[in-house]
């Protein structure tokens, strides 16, 4: 019944053309743009000695997570509650929380394939390596995932209408942005901004996504902070949410 | 032994009492209606039979169970289309069908209940480009996925237009013929009188009666008015004579009669008798809505 539930949502995300675009689409155009630039296989020190190709990579995985945790995931689940979908799945013998399940796993799968094919991609096309700290890469990728997921379902917790969680979603979405990186490098960022940025939701993630891509060891600090956004959203998510 | 036994039931909310003290029962099969202006906690004493909430005080039982702990084994058996819910917009028709079927132990076959709600010809829309009385139909037909023994219909026809209306009637009966108990909330005369075996009429949260649509009449006014232009002209002292009839009434060429039982039956078959023609005949009852005024003290907020 989940996995029906699961692949009823697949389908319904996969119609709402604007999601397949943002989350797997803009992330490989961005790939594909960047990487085929003149230079783009050769280390850059601008770029904290990554070559150009996978630091896009990084980043486009990053907008991913960003635009699935902050934007998609709450409009997705303050709008099902805002049209009594969730209150209706109540009456039945399905629990309205597998519905959330489902998207939350149906995301999640989403991010770590638009994933696999920027590693895949690059790594063919641009000689991108495959994550060289591959545990160390995953384990961020994953405590990314929860983060901004957390966050994202927190956003959908107190907000009372799908317009009102995309709106909330896009307040956070585009500093995160900011402090992630993905405008400027954060190699090329003032230094208090950088220290903002590493231990900010997205610049974690990417920061420590990024260092395990290179083969180091991504600093414990940025991961348990990412797992504490995790804890805390996730947490305070648990206790605001309203199914009707 | 009824299918749902609702007792004394309480609920508030903050400082607002949406339900005061609500008792009733609903016997298999019948189509048992609740009837009340809007605000006065229809839906939410259909919602502490749905399991949705909880009461504060008071015994709600359906099919000898407790909604609130018993709810995985309520909800098998219980279906419900609730007051303004929708499905996600790109959602199909078939699709959601199957979809909630697939949460029963004993699904409907969708298909069929597609057809049988003569939505055979949408089954590949989405739910967001059907219309008002489409869209009902899909909630009906989402209530029916479980092959329930009873369904809670709250507010069915409410923005529905007339043609529409009288077709989702045509269908609750259809329902009902297969076997299934209907707990309908309405606010719609017309809808409780066509549909109901029995209702309870609800005002501020209190059932003020409960009884058949021509019990809830009877109730408030037994008595019929009739009236008409006799040809050739008549004494009204064969007119008194009848046991049925208490006053006879002239007023020119017209007569009004009021009485109570077989009353028009003993009228015409008197005239006719005396081979007597009544011109311009007209039958005046008292209306449900009547009732209504009668018992609650105000009118029904009636949509246009």
């Amino acid at each position: 019944m989940f996995a029906r539930i699961t692949l009823m949502e697949l389908k319904l995300t996969l119609r709402e053309v604007v999601v397949p675009l943002f989350v797997l689409v803009l992330p490989l155009g961005l790939l594909l743009g960047f990487g085929f630039q003149p230079g783009s296989r050769h280390p850059d020190a601008h770029l904290g000695g990554q070559t150009s190709a996978a630091y896009i990579a990084a980043i486009g995985a990053g907008i991913c997570l960003a635009i699935l945790g902050l934007n998609v995931l709450p409009t997705a689940l303050a709008g099902y509650r805002e049209k009594g979908v969730l209150r209706r799945l109540a009456t039945t013998p399905v629990r309205p929380v597998y519905l959330l399940a489902a998207q939350i796993v149906l995301y999640a799968a989403a991010a770590l394939f638009t994933v696999a094919v920027l590693i895949a991609v690059g790594n063919v096309l641009f000689g991108t390596p495959v994550p060289k700290a591959l545990p160390a890469f995953l384990a961020a990728l994953l405590l990314g995932i929860a983060a901004l997921f957390a966050i994202g379902l927190l956003v959908a917790a107190v907000a009372p209408s799908g317009r009102a969680g995309q709106g909330i979603g896009m307040i956070l979405f585009f500093p995160n942005l900011f402090l992630g990186g993905v405008y400027i490098p954060r190699e090329a960022m003032p230094a208090v901004l950088r220290d903002i940025g590493d231990y900010s939701p997205l610049g974690a993630t990417l920061k420590t996504m990024r260092d395990a891509w290179m083969g180091t060891e991504p600093r414990v600090a940025q991961l348990a902070i990412m797992a504490a956004y995790a804890v805390v959203a996730g947490f305070a998510a648990t206790k605001l949410f309203r199914w009707e | 032994m009824p299918v749902i036994e609702v007792t004394n039931l309480h609920k508030r909310y903050g400082d607002t009492v949406a339900v005061d003290d609500v008792s009733f029962s609903v016997e298999r099969g019948e189509i048992f209606g609740i009837l009340g202006p809007n605000g006065a906690g229809k839906t939410t004493t259909v919602e502490c039979v749905e399991g949705l909430r909880a009461p504060d005080r008071g015994r709600v039982s359906v099919l000898g169970l407790d909604p609130r702990r018993d709810r995985a084994e309520l909800t098998q058996r219980v279906g419900v289309q609730l007051q303004e819910s929708e499905l996600p917009e790109k959602m199909k028709v078939a699709e959601a069908v199957a979809l909630y079927g697939s949460f029963y132990r004993r699904p409907a076959d969708g298909a069929r209940l597609i057809d049988e709600l003569g939505l055979a010809y949408k089954r590949d829309t989405r739910f967001g480009k059907l219309s008002g009385g489409q869209k009902q139909r899909v909630s009906i037909a989402l209530a029916l996925a479980g092959s329930p023994e009873i369904a809670v219909l709250d507010e069915l026809t409410t923005g529905l237009d007339p043609q529409a209306r009288r077709d989702t009637w045509q269908l609750i009966e259809q329902v009902r013929d297969r076997g299934v108990t209907i707990l309908l909330v309405t606010h719609f005369m017309e809808e409780a009188e066509r549909l109901c075996d029995r209702i309870a009429v609800i005002d501020s949260g209190r059932v003020v009666a409960i009884d058949t649509p021509a019990g809830l009449v009877a109730r408030v006014d037994p008595e019929q008015r009739i009236r008409f232009r006799p040809s050739p002209a008549l004494d009204d002292r064969m007119l008194r004579e009848l046991p049925e009839v208490h006053t006879v009434l002239r007023s020119g060429d017209h007569l009004t009669v009021t009485g109570t039982g077989a009353l028009l039956q003993a009228v015409t078959s008197m005239l006719a008798r005396n081979d007597i023609i009544a011109a311009d005949l007209r039958v005046e009852q008292t209306s449900l809505d009547d009732a209504f005024v009668a018992l609650t003290g105000r009118r029904i907020t009636q949509e246009a």
